[in-house]
């Protein structure tokens, strides 16, 4: 280990060690009082580690640094950190970790770690350096303990916040906090427990703020306030990469309580998005009412941008386009010999499908309260994403990076809109030209017509079939406008495209087989959302699966298990590899058959449709069974089986899957984002209809797989099998086979 | 370390004591409060911006979603529908004014049923719950479903639990 490597091993695991080693006490570096709340500091708190502080009637506050997005992670993280440091969990209290950047050095890094949320990693890489950070805590402790009775450590154990002697003598943490502090870890890695013997770790476990989100009192970053800020509401252009032609503001200054009015440039067509989204107006005002009413007076003159004659449509028929003519396209895998496959086959079947933009639509839309001085500035916003947030204010401000302190409040929701900070960018330019603090409001109409897109495309999958309705080739060609047409150097990589996974199923189970992707222009801002390349392309593959079993009078179940073949582990280079285990997917998807009573025949109107997927290192399967009243589709039983390795917290991961099948029900039945004209056509929930309690199924029965394997993420497994499964129940139940969501809209109009 | 503002005081209850007009004067949460701004501000604005109740949470800002759902004189409304003129004379209840000594049954049962996952919508939703208890102490599944807040996470399922446990808790339901 470098010096360097062991300083920032030791400052991350423990707190406040300089280069020289001595340890900072009385937090006299402001970079590091900024890490702590000022109301937690005193003389009965001790710091002890990054993550740990300890009072001295021996309550433990444990720090949350992930940005908690309703994923959980605020309780999840800190579980394991109190695991490893042996303290009881009602005598914990989590605190929320602010953004932890730092220069050391000469070296930049974040003192708490990975902070993003994305690819649902936190709870995978917690499991390997927030165990060891609160196993570092509890080794200071016991050395605190082993110097006070002059005993080797190694005969001294922990219990309960407690360190207890051999002779039965014990010292609670608080006792031994002040002094711990002044311990030096080593460099060798400190041992964390076997799990076998977590107490904590696998127990239900309730949110820690639950409480004070049932009583109002929790802040997201919408409902913070500074002194002298200006409640600042945009218009925003309509048109894709289009501009502001003119613009009379004379009404809008009148309003009462409006005070100013900024104009903010949008990125030009092509460039990539590292700035606002889009060119817009900013109504600056006393409160958010009165910038409301300024913005509906504004009176612009809109420039069309390059995409004025953009519509779904059009879209829908240059990928079909695309598709027929059979172009070389971006090869994205190639094994075996298709064409040849393809002359031995006994059947040869094929099928498009549709999927459409989405809207993230978060219950809390975008937002930033900025200030900005000339020695630094605070940023207070709902975020996914702090190290963007951090780096596109330094680079619109020149301010360094250290000198910006960002607050991670609690976000209403985020599934993956917050991966981009353009909101910040807004926040910043505005505040930048009106010389104060800005609390920038996005409105729900600003928020579902300027988004980062889940991608829209067509997948076109052909199968062909041996003597014994074997598949023995597999094609997969997809036309579709990728997240990252914007970004050089990345369009064109088939690791980036973000609509078609290079190893994803059946990919390394059938000899002969193609993945090919088409690139889709469009004008439409595209990013990732929740499980964003599984949701896109799951409900093709999974959809036509059944389309074989069917044609070839084969059982859907059986079918999947015999493509799945014997378990075994197959290279998986994308998110959640390095292996996809075909025997864990092949357990969820048996298991999932039996709890729906796969085999049993249904007579009363009633269908059942299954589906299983791999996201992330996490195997899910759904069924569902369901049947059609008028236009109504009823959900009888929804049922997700999932392997996610180790459990931390089964409520959450409970939470997780429920929710995440519910959204998956939601955005498969009604929700689609369209464009006409080049303009996004939707403007709130009327148009983006989501799920109402009404039609949704009154549980999920949600199973989960036990495992000592390490644990893996949860929030992004419950949803990409949603929408197959659901066509295919559909398929059972009417005979109308849907491949093109949403699925009700279009199930309507071919009934 | 760089001075950051210290959070602006919000507007304090009216303590006068002078007869106010009374369309000037709404209770909120128990206390009475004067306004003489905007009439046609939405109370869902006024809460947040000048009072700093920020419990009650903006989602849709045309009565959709159900993120503001508040009690006005007992029955739920959406506070973005509802403006500062229809407000006055009348008592308003937020997620802030709905404990007393102890929590509200359906807060504790949200609590234990553990129903929030971003929990932004949470508010609405309680609040909504507590006004169909008050019309339906032993509510069936349809009435249930009657309740239009909108949830992003998909807690529907714990939200029932959750509703059904409160009416227990309440005394209105056997368990």
């Amino acid at each position: 280990m470098t010096a360097t490597a062991s300083l920032t091993r030791r400052r991350f695991l423990q707190f406040g060690l300089t280069a020289g080693g001595a340890l900072l006490v009385g937090f006299r570096n402001p970079a590091m009082a900024a890490a702590i709340p000022a109301e937690l500091l005193g003389d009965d708190l001790v710091q002890l580690t990054a993550f740990v502080m300890i009072e001295r009637d021996n309550r433990v506050v444990i720090g949350a640094r992930g940005c908690e997005t309703g994923q959980g992670v605020i309780t999840a993280l800190p579980m394991l950190i109190a695991e490893e440091l042996d303290v009881d969990w009602s005598k914990v209290r989590v605190i929320q970790l602010p953004y932890g950047y730092e220069v050391v050095d000469g070296k930049a890094g974040n003192r708490y770690g990975n902070q993003s949320a994305g690819s649902s990693t936190s709870i995978a890489e917690a499991w390997i350096d927030l165990r060891e950070a609160g196993a570092a805590a509890r080794w200071l402790l016991v050395q605190a303990a082993a110097a006070a009775w002059s005993v080797d450590a190694d005969s001294l154990r922990t219990e309960s916040g407690h360190v207890v002697n051999a002779d039965g003598r014990k010292l609670s943490y608080g006792a031994l906090a002040r002094t711990a502090t002044s311990r030096q870890l080593p460099d060798a890695p400190i041992p964390t427990k076997d799990p076998a013997t977590f107490k904590l770790v696998g127990k239900p476990t309730r949110t820690v703020d639950g409480r004070s989100i049932v009583t109002g009192r929790n802040r997201y970053g919408i409902d913070e306030y500074l002194s002298g800020a200006l409640v600042a509401v945009m218009l925003r252009c309509p048109y894709l990469d289009g501009s502001l032609e003119s613009l009379d503001d004379s009404e809008a200054r009148r309003i009462a309580g409006v005070r100013d009015i900024i104009i903010i440039d949008g990125p030009k067509p092509d460039e990539m998005f590292d700035g606002p989204l889009a060119s817009g107006i900013a109504v600056l005002a006393e409160n958010t009412w009165a910038a409301i009413q300024g913005r509906k007076a504004l009176k612009p003159v809109w420039k069309q941008g390059p995409w004025q004659d953009e519509s779904t449509a059009a879209l829908s028929k240059r990928a079909h386009g695309l598709l027929d003519a059979a172009s070389a396209g971006i090869e994205v895998r190639r094994d075996g010999d298709l064409a040849a496959s393809r002359k031995r086959a006994r059947h040869t079947l094929s099928a498009r499908y549709e999927v459409p933009f989405l809207a993230h639509a978060t219950m809390e839309p975008p937002g930033a309260l900025i200030e900005l001085r000339s020695d630094g500035a605070l940023l207070i916003a709902s975020l996914q994403n702090p190290d963007g947030a951090s780096r596109i204010i330094s680079d619109l401000t020149g301010l360094a990076r250290e000198s910006i302190e960002i607050r991670l409040p609690r976000s209403g929701g985020s599934f993956a809109r917050r991966l981009q900070n353009d909101f910040v960018a807004e926040a910043v330019l505005i505040a930048k030209k009106a010389g104060k603090p800005i609390k920038l409001m996005w409105l729900r109409e600003d928020d579902l017509a300027h988004d980062f897109y889940r991608p829209f495309g067509v997948h076109a999958l052909l199968a062909t079939l041996d003597r014994k309705n074997r598949v023995a080739g597999w094609s997969h060609q997809c036309a579709a406008t990728s997240p990252t047409w914007r970004m050089p150097g990345m369009q064109d990589d088939p690791q980036y495209i973000g609509c078609l996974e290079a190893d994803d199923f059946p990919a390394g189970l059938v000899d002969n087989l193609e993945k090919v992707f088409h690139p889709l222009e469009s004008g439409m801002p595209r990013g990732w959302w929740r499980a964003p390349l599984h949701t896109f392309h799951a409900f093709a593959v999974q959809s036509f699966i059944d389309e074989i079993a069917y044609e070839v009078r084969r059982d859907a179940v059986e079918l999947r298990l015999e493509m799945l073949g014997p378990p075994r582990e197959i290279p998986f280079r994308g998110q959640g590899g390095p292996v996809f285990d075909s025997g864990r997917m092949a357990h969820v998807l048996k298991l999932c058959a039996e709890k729906i009573r796969w085999g049993e025949k249904r007579s009363d109107g009633r269908g059942i449709g299954i589906a299983c997927h791999f996201t992330f290192g996490g195997y899910s399967a759904h069924a569902f069974e369901i049947s059609m009243q008028d236009d109504k589709l009823k959900i009888h039983r929804a049922i997700c089986v999932v392997d996610v390795g180790r459990v931390i917290n089964p409520l959450g991961l409970e939470a997780q899957i429920m929710g995440g099948t519910i959204d998956g029900i939601s955005t498969a039945l009604n929700l689609a984002i369209s464009v006409r004209g080049g303009q996004v056509q939707q403007r709130n929930f009327p148009d983006y209809p989501l799920l109402s309690m009404a039609d949704a199924p009154n549980k999920v029965d949600v199973h989960i797989v036990e495992s000592t394997r390490d644990p893996v993420g949860a929030g992004e497994m419950g949803i990409a099998s949603v929408a197959p499964a659901l066509a295919n129940a559909i398929f059972a139940t009417t005979t109308v086979r849907i491949r093109k969501l949403p699925l009700l809209p279009e199930l309507m109009r071919m009934l | 370390m760089p001075k950051t503002n210290p959070d602006p005081t919000p507007a304090s209850p009216d303590k006068s004591g002078e007869a106010r007009a009374s369309t000037r004067q709404l209770t909120i949460n128990g206390k009475p409060y004067f306004h003489d701004g905007d009439a046609d501000m939405p109370l869902l604005w006024y809460l947040r911006d000048v009072l700093r109740l920020t419990g009650t949470k903006y989602g849709c800002g045309i009565g959709a979603c159900g993120a503001c759902t508040v009690l006005v004189d007992g029955k739920a409304a959406r506070a973005c529908q509802v403006t500062m003129a229809a407000a006055m004379g009348q008592h308003v209840t937020t997620i802030e004014g709905l404990e007393g000594d102890k929590l509200h049954p359906v807060q504790q049962a949200w609590i234990e049923h553990d129903v929030a996952q971003c929990g932004y919508c949470q508010a609405g939703q309680i609040m909504s719950a507590v006004d169909l208890l008050a019309r339906k102490p032993r509510p069936s599944d349809a009435d249930i479903a009657s309740i239009g807040n909108l949830c992003r996470c998909g807690t529907y399922p714990r939200i029932r639990s959750a509703i059904l446990r409160a009416a227990v808790l309440s005394g209105g339901a056997t368990s």
